[in-house]
């Protein structure tokens, strides 16, 4: 399969990425010295890319020729994450808040078991706190200083997460970044956000859409989306559960 | 330290990009790179904070233009080289040269377990928090010239306890290989126009775990 993305088009960087100007800027002492050598060796246009996917490849047979790592489990790590922890996880937490009031209370008081009872625990998860949704108040979840995350209930961050206009500002304007995902809240709303630069991770309760109180628990977490236990967005309209 | 790391109220980063809001890898490589360093985090003889200390330690322009996993490889490398797990001449060939150090490798079998089981970071504590619920309390403007979790933007801004945590390993130390000195660590939080001035619309409160040495007892002052 041939690469369409260019290293410009590299969804992955934090900022708008830069010309090779500023690759070339990453000559400097605390580089291990073979990225400046690359950098100075190729100039054609996938090589920054080529020679990630190279270098990558070298280090992890390295690695395991120290002794130092298993390939499989490295194998294993990765089948974990991009097939079986995700937000559908979290969406059993939200649903079932929804509709289990002592359950709710629970979450809010202690998430970190509440959580844990539905089986999601573990790395990047280990200390949980949920913040709740209202009428007045809508929250939102950040790490201005990397990419914290709760991955057992929302598996690995979307790339906007963790890039620099969304960890920049979120905390300084945060209406403005719902605007770009498309949500508009009623302007008597006030947004507080919650910057995760501890061992904390945060999970946000929605509101419960309107007009699901027919609904089941299982339905009900069809509605929760990844993006509304962020904050960054809403939960799907109960009109769009498939009967 | 203030690094470009610590981007809380940058505002030169332009719009967000969400052309693609599911994908999390955009390259296969970017896959591996996230598993070794997971495999390396639990095999390697740092810790969770040396790892961040690493990434915010790149020069500034690499870490604002290489993007994520590039981060990611680039500080892996930097520890295997200086925790001597590796040499220069290994990473540029790519073969074995220096005899390996003896390390507890992650096993594919015991990979469930080392997830479900995490690295809480939770400490029982000697004595009690100084500060309660509900007590105004400043951010010191004095923190630690190298790895810290008190982002700038918070510095010398006056918030209110939220919670308190409890007692949790303490990065300043911990990135430093000083060990865990565990400190009581708090939410505390702020009113938007307390850090922005005149806040933006519908901004009302900004919630940050912060441990108590960030912090000073709004009587002393």
């Amino acid at each position: 399969m041939t690469q369409q993305n260019t290293p410009d088009n590299d969804a992955t960087n934090l900022a708008d990425p830069n010309t090779d100007q500023s690759r070339q800027g990453s000559a400097s002492q605390q580089l291990p010295r073979e990225h400046h050598q690359h950098h100075h060796e190729h100039h054609h246009d996938h090589s920054h890319l080529d020679d990630t996917a190279l270098r990558v490849r070298s280090l992890e047979t390295l690695l395991t020729q120290k002794g130092y790592i298993e390939p499989e489990a490295l194998n294993v790590l990765i089948d974990t994450y991009e097939n079986k922890v995700g937000p559908r996880n979290g969406a059993k937490v939200i649903a079932k808040a929804w509709t289990n009031d002592r359950y709710r209370q629970w979450l809010l008081s202690d998430a970190t078991a509440a959580i844990a009872s539905l089986d999601f625990s573990g790395r990047q998860g280990e200390h949980m706190v949920v913040v709740e949704n209202t009428a007045q108040v809508h929250n939102m979840v950040v790490c201005t200083l990397c990419s914290c995350y709760p991955w057992p209930v929302l598996g690995l961050p979307p790339t906007w997460y963790k890039s620099a206009p969304y960890r920049s500002r979120v905390v300084i304007d945060p209406a403005s970044v719902l605007a770009e995902f498309g949500v508009t809240l009623e302007p008597h709303k006030k947004i507080t956000v919650w910057d995760s630069t501890a061992e904390v991770r945060y999970l946000v309760l929605p509101e419960r859409p309107a007009n699901s109180e027919h609904l089941t628990e299982e339905q009900l977490a069809a509605l929760v989306t990844r993006d509304a236990m962020i904050g960054t967005g809403l939960p799907l309209d109960s009109s769009l559960v498939s009967l | 330290m203030k690094g470009v790391h610590d981007m809380g109220g940058m505002e030169c980063f332009g719009e967000l990009e969400l052309s693609d809001t599911d994908v999390h890898f955009h390259h296969d490589w970017e896959k591996r790179v996230l598993a070794l360093c997971l495999a390396m985090g639990a095999s390697g003889p740092w810790n969770l904070d040396k790892s961040r200390s690493a990434r915010e330690s790149l020069p500034p322009s690499y870490y604002l233009s290489a993007g994520y996993f590039r981060i990611w490889f680039a500080a892996l490398e930097n520890l295997l080289l200086e925790f001597s797990l590796v040499s220069t001449d290994e990473l540029a060939t790519g073969t074995v040269i220096d005899e390996s150090a003896k390390l507890s490798v992650l096993k594919a079998s015991a990979v469930p377990a080392a997830l479900l089981a995490g690295s809480p970071v939770e400490r029982t504590m000697p004595d009690k928090p100084l500060y309660q619920v509900g007590e105004r309390v400043k951010v010191s403007r004095t923190v630690s010239k190298l790895h810290t979790r008190c982002p700038d933007y918070v510095r010398g801004c006056v918030g209110v306890v939220h919670l308190v945590h409890g007692g949790h390993v303490y990065p300043d130390s911990h990135a430093q290989m000083q060990g865990e000195n565990p400190q009581w660590l708090y939410n505390i939080q702020f009113n938007a126009d307390e850090l922005w001035g005149e806040s933006r619309s519908q901004a009302g409160t900004v919630h940050v775990d912060l441990w108590q040495p960030y912090l000073e007892n709004m009587e002393a002052q």
